[in-house]
């Protein structure tokens, strides 16, 4: 028997957003998309790491309430997310492929500890850092 | 990696209450683009940012940036950058040889004296106490294998544990022989 994350949801504000983002700038690719009603199930999955989803989801009805869905927008549009963390294996190169493509950075490739890192956020304003993997 | 010990009471927890109800009512869209100066003054403290930059980078007039943020975040702008200036400072004084003046002039202020006060203001010591405070831990540290390190920080149970379990037994007994008593 064993054991693992498969998916792991983030609440993006527009999930065509999300998705083009997640797609075309960092080079997830789709792993499902499914709908039912206003409901709309979407994972990525990064090529490299296949046994991972992660989930693209926007709040609101019928998983939340207005009330619920506006406090959750407003939380990620704030920046109050958890931290999200995407491993590399070239900082400096990543950074200057996503930021050709117009990624928002909010921290340069910065070298520290032995290890180089950057910090960008998605358009809905979850926080990623970017970290090489130690060789 | 380890967080700078900072106590920021006077400016981090200051009307938290009332702001996180009227936040969740902002516009997302809005708080997305005061979210963005807020990340510049994280990227580049040490820098200018008077309030018409900031506006400028979220597109928005001074005074509903101003009023904006502070809904937002919970704090004024310019008290953000001040907790990140000091932040900073404080881990180069903890980290670093450097001068207390190089400190001050790098994170960011234009005086000795106002960094001086204002650091006081935050974390209730001055720079220089706040260096002896942090470093020597640190330094000597340095020379103790990693281990140990950690067993020296544990939090001291073994003692306590005994020493309660002790008393709790002492009084047990003491109770006991007053009922034979």
């Amino acid at each position: 028997m064993s054991q693992y994350v498969q998916e792991v949801g983030l609440y993006v504000r527009d999930q065509d957003e999300a998705l083009a983002f997640y797609v075309e700038k960092l080079g997830f690719s789709v792993h499902t998309d499914v709908r039912n009603g206003n409901y709309r199930w979407l994972t990525v999955q990064h090529p490299d790491q296949p046994s991972l989803q992660l989930g693209l989801f926007k709040p609101g009805p019928p998983v939340h309430d207005e009330a619920t869905a506006q406090t959750l927008h407003a939380i990620v549009a704030k920046g109050a997310m958890p931290p999200l963390v995407l491993a590399v294996n070239d900082c400096r190169a990543a950074y200057e492929r996503m930021h050709a493509v117009g990624v928002e950075f909010t921290q340069e490739p910065m070298s520290r500890y032995g290890n180089v890192d950057a910090g960008f956020r998605d358009p809905s304003g979850n926080g990623w850092k970017m970290v090489e993997a130690r060789r | 990696m380890s967080a700078p010990l900072i106590r920021i009471p006077s400016i981090s927890v200051e009307s938290s209450s009332a702001m996180s109800v009227d936040s969740a009512s902002q516009d997302p869209e809005l708080l997305r683009r005061l979210l963005r100066a807020k990340d510049r003054m994280d990227a580049a403290s040490h820098e200018d940012w008077p309030v018409q930059r900031l506006a400028r980078v979220s597109r928005l007039s001074e005074a509903h940036f101003a009023r904006s943020f502070k809904q937002a975040f919970g704090v004024p702008p310019h008290r953000y950058l001040l907790t990140r200036r000091i932040e900073r400072a404080t881990a180069l004084l903890r980290d670093t040889e450097r001068l207390i003046t190089e400190i001050a002039f790098d994170t960011g202020w234009k005086s000795l004296g106002t960094f001086g006060r204002i650091f006081r203001d935050v974390t209730g010591a001055s720079p220089g106490e706040i260096r002896a405070q942090t470093r020597p831990e640190t330094h000597e540290l340095g020379r103790v294998p990693a281990c140990f390190v950690s067993a020296a920080r544990r939090p001291d149970l073994t003692t306590a544990v005994s020493e309660k379990r002790r008393r709790q037994a002492t009084a047990i007994n003491g109770s006991e022989q007053k009922e034979v008593a």
